[in-house]
């Protein structure tokens, strides 16, 4: 069966749910079949995939230096 | 303390941490929240968008949980009730020592219609993480994401650094998972557009970029 075509317009409004498996299969196959032959498309699916890599790498906002120590000085006081 | 009674989401190493600090062995609390420290300060600070700040609630906020921690019902797992109480913490600060910024802010929390647009779709040229190594990027990737409102920052730290699933990030921020998606997607493609030409902004610069841009 041939897979029904998708705008640029729906896949921007898909790309993060595509990213993260919150679609249908039919719906993924027909965004993968625009990424094959739309280099703006992918460009913004290259870039949010880098981007959420990213910010989930867990290297941002990490605790400052002695706030374990800090808190359970806290806690400690609270018992 | 009594023990919470139902238990549905709770993994059986906090089950068994929860029941020895409700039965008066106090020092269980430290091994029960060292896993989400970073996890509660992150929630605070990106409300707050200050260190000090951000410090201090998340402080407040862990130590709610100890005074509070028989009410806690077991419905939600312990993580989400902590992002939970970390999250109002937060929000009643900022209520409090902000009171003009945070109702401008409020002001613009309305969910935008329409569909938004990128700006860039030169060819993604990746940012590697390993250039977070350095804190200059790393300062960078933040300021970005502070420079997104609060309803944006909100569901990044939720999903993205933290991992939180959609339905809990959902009951956190009081707003329906269709909600939730839509401000993921709509952050998700404002940080891309901010980050398009590197982490350092120098990407602008390089000719071959130039080139495959449309402006």
């Amino acid at each position: 069966m041939a897979t029904i075509e998708i705008s640029c317009v729906e896949v921007w409004r898909e790309v993060s749910n595509y990213l993260g498996g919150e679609i249908s299969g039919e719906l993924r196959e027909r965004m993968q079949a625009h990424f094959e032959v739309c280099k703006h498309c992918t460009a913004v699916l290259d870039g949010m995939r880098n981007v959420v890599g990213l910010v989930g790498d867990g290297k941002l906002f990490q605790t400052p230096e002695g706030f374990n120590k800090r808190l359970y000085k806290k806690i400690v006081a609270r018992r | 303390m009594s023990m919470p009674q139902a238990q549905p989401q709770l993994d059986s190493n906090e089950a068994r941490l929860i029941r020895r600090v409700c039965d008066g062995e106090t020092e269980a609390f430290e091994e029960l929240v060292r896993p989400y420290e970073r996890l509660v300060y992150v929630t605070a600070i990106t409300v707050l968008r200050n260190q000090a700040d951000a410090e201090e609630v998340a402080q407040e906020a862990i130590l709610k949980a100890f005074s509070n921690l028989s009410s806690f019902r077991a419905e939600s797992k312990f993580s989400t009730w902590l992002v939970q109480i970390t999250y109002n913490e937060a929000r009643m600060r900022l209520r409090k020592d902000r009171r003009d910024l945070y109702e401008s802010l409020d002001n613009q929390q309305s969910d935008v219609d329409g569909d938004y647009w990128p700006r860039d779709f030169a060819d993604w040229r990746a940012i590697p993480s390993e250039l977070l190594e350095q804190n200059e990027a790393r300062q960078a990737l933040e300021n970005a994401i502070n420079s997104l409102s609060q309803m944006y920052r909100e569901v990044v730290m939720l999903r993205d650094i933290q991992d939180v699933n959609i339905k809990d990030a959902s009951t956190i921020l009081g707003v329906s998972e269709g909600t939730v998606k839509t401000r993921l997607h709509r952050a998700r493609l404002l940080l891309r557009d901010a980050l398009a030409p590197g982490i350092d902004g120098r990407w602008c610069t390089s000719q071959s970029y130039q080139k495959v841009r449309p402006w």
